[in-house]
């Protein structure tokens, strides 16, 4: 047997963010082989969007009324994007439950590899994957006759707003898959995804529901950043007026940031008491 | 318990205490675990088998006492201690994904190797736990057996001062387990320190050079696997008669060949007579004669070894059976 000698265990603070780093992405390095290995499961996570595609532009599209003289797949498209993005959070927790149900956590948690990485190289695949996801999603709007009329920054800006839903809900779902007793239960949670990413104006303006409902519609952080990336697109808008519209915006960056304020220290959290 | 000297022991651990809500997992759990032995924790579920071996892997914290591991302290110097284990777990923790090759790999490059030294490495370990043939292929295919040994060898990657297997032939088919108990001896041999947990007690006897019993996380005795056979007392007679009229005479024939001091035990309804004896085929051959001689047949005649359930009620008074079910966990999806 080859001796290995053991990882230094007195690292400086250099050293420390080397490996930080260099562990994190052997970890990133395994979720993108994955992939590679299973692209079924990148077709599998559209699959959800793309039917949704097909019900509501083809199927519902011909009823639906969103504005006078608006093409209704202009509208659609771009809640499709941001639907997506919240329902990212499943991948997540589903992943994360996994690796804790089969033991890989704890083995990795045995090691003397930077314990940040497992969360960190977490978030960036799952980063990975959303920009993925989009880009197919794109690319498939493109095919049916969604466009952007916005300028290109306008339109960079509008997918990195897309992202940052993504990444702070990256943090929800690494709490709720630690919490999860197992991938099933972990799977339940499509139970409150499902409302999250519906109850918004991805699909119909909020100003068209019951005033309740559309009040809670509107302030879905889901619909801010869909609203915030139609007007930056030059999509039609729901056009309700409230401020919460008016600020689209703002709310798709305020948002996630007051979402990642309080996932991301609960999830690092739940992740170090695991050994408590 | 004074501290024994570190240099001779990879595991020493003083009191270790750990509670979960109201539960003592942990209640003063002593073990001196002597350099390149193979050390069998055995006990019913919830004894804090795996509870001992989630704190001395530095995965739990401790809420009182004090472990050192291969000479550094757990709650100290965790990493140091990471730096010099290996653990394998209930689950064969390895990615169903990825390749053989690929998992070792990466567990080499996430203990620091760098990549050439984890791709050498990972060569190595294939071919020494026989899997260089599925070396390329996805763990989700492999046989329990198979999955187990990948998951030992992710285990060795830094070659281990101190190796703890946490039951590690749980729900695999009596192949499988003794291709991981062969594994287990080959690294022995290497001078790997090894912590076993097993609710089998064939198993502990098989691997093992000490065992401990341990019970509501507390040491109940500590042995080699020969002396604790010998406290929980050997084989056992056990005769069922065909007709109710002939269990006194059945009775008569157990108790001549009885141990010393003991007396047999019947049961009625079942027209079952059982007693432990010392010796047991001369036994069995002088019972079955007698009762030939006096022309009684009888439904069945045999030597039963003690069942696990036996050790911890001789042990601790109680019977583990209950827990042991209740907690039996066939890996899921294996």
């Amino acid at each position: 047997m080859s001796v290995v000698a053991p990882a230094a265990e007195r690292q400086h603070a250099g050293q420390r963010l080397y490996w930080a780093v260099a562990d994190c992405w052997t970890i990133v390095r395994r979720d993108l082989t994955h992939l590679a290995k299973q692209p079924s499961i990148v077709a599998w996570q559209l699959g959800f969007p793309l039917v949704s595609v097909l019900l509501f532009v083809y199927v519902f599209g011909s009823a639906m009324e969103v504005g006078e003289g608006v093409d209704y797949k202009s509208y659609a498209m771009p809640g499709m994007f941001a639907m997506t993005m919240a329902f990212g959070f499943m991948n997540t927790a589903v992943a994360v439950a996994v690796d804790k149900e089969r033991g890989v956590t704890d083995r990795f948690r045995s090691m003397p590899m930077a314990p940040s990485a497992v969360v960190t190289g977490r978030g960036v695949s799952d980063l990975l994957h959303a920009a993925l996801d989009l880009a197919v999603l794109a690319a498939i709007a493109l095919a049916i006759g969604w466009r952007s009329d916005g300028g290109l920054l306008s339109t960079v800006w509008a997918f990195v707003l897309l992202l940052l839903l993504r990444f702070a809900l990256i943090w929800a779902g690494v709490l709720l898959g630690l919490l999860a007793r197992n991938q099933e239960s972990a799977g339940n949670l499509f139970a409150v995804a499902f409302p999250f990413g519906m109850v918004s104006s991805v699909f119909t303006p909020p100003s068209a529901m019951p005033d309740w409902l559309g009040t809670l519609a509107m302030w879905n952080p889901v619909s801010a950043t869909a609203n915030a990336v139609r007007e930056l697109y030059g999509n039609p808008l729901p056009g309700g007026g409230s401020w919460i519209e008016e600020h689209a915006e703002l709310m798709a960056v305020v948002w996630p940031l007051a979402l990642t304020a309080v996932f991301l220290p609960l999830a690092v959290r739940r992740f170090q008491h695991l050994g408590r | 318990m004074s501290a024994p000297p570190l240099d001779q022991y990879s595991v020493v651990a003083e009191g270790l205490r750990r509670t979960y809500g109201d539960a003592r997992a942990l209640d003063g759990l002593d073990l001196a675990v002597p350099r390149g032995t193979v050390f069998g924790l055995l006990g019913p579920n919830g004894a804090g088998k795996t509870t001992a071996v989630r704190v001395l892997t530095t995965l739990v914290r401790l809420d009182g006492g004090r472990a050192a591991v291969a000479g550094h302290d757990v709650s100290r110097s965790p990493r140091a201690v990471r730096g010099r284990i290996g653990l394998t777990g209930q689950h064969a923790a390895v990615d169903r994904i990825l390749t053989a090759r690929q998992n070792l790999e990466m567990f080499g490059r996430l203990f620091h190797l760098g990549t050439a030294s984890a791709r050498r490495r990972a060569a190595e370990l294939l071919d020494r736990f026989g899997l260089t043939e599925a070396a390329d292929k996805q763990p989700q295919g492999f046989s329990g057996g198979m999955r187990r040994r990948l998951d030992l060898a992710s285990s060795m990657i830094l070659a281990p001062e101190v190796l703890f297997l946490d039951e590690p032939t749980t729900g695999l088919d009596p192949r499988g387990r003794s291709e991981v108990w062969d594994a287990v001896r080959g690294l022995t041999q290497q001078g790997t320190t090894v912590v076993l947990t097993t609710h089998y007690l064939d198993e502990a006897d098989k691997l093992s050079d000490r065992i401990a019993v341990i019970d509501r996380g507390r040491n109940v005795t500590e042995d080699t696997p020969a002396g604790l056979k010998r406290t929980v007392g050997g084989d056992r007679i056990e005769v069922v008669a065909a007709e109710a009229r002939d269990l006194p005479v059945v009775t008569a024939a157990v108790a001549r060949v009885a141990k010393r001091g003991a007396e047999p035990e019947s049961d009625a309804a079942e027209l079952r007579v059982h007693a432990p004896v010392s010796a047991g085929v001369p036994a069995l051959t002088e019972v079955a004669r007698g009762l030939q001689d006096e022309g009684v047949t009888v439904a069945d005649i045999g030597l039963r070894r003690p069942t696990l359930d036996e050790v911890f009620l001789a042990l601790t008074g109680r019977s583990g059976g209950e827990q042991r079910e209740s907690a039996e966990h066939p890996e899921a999806a294996v």
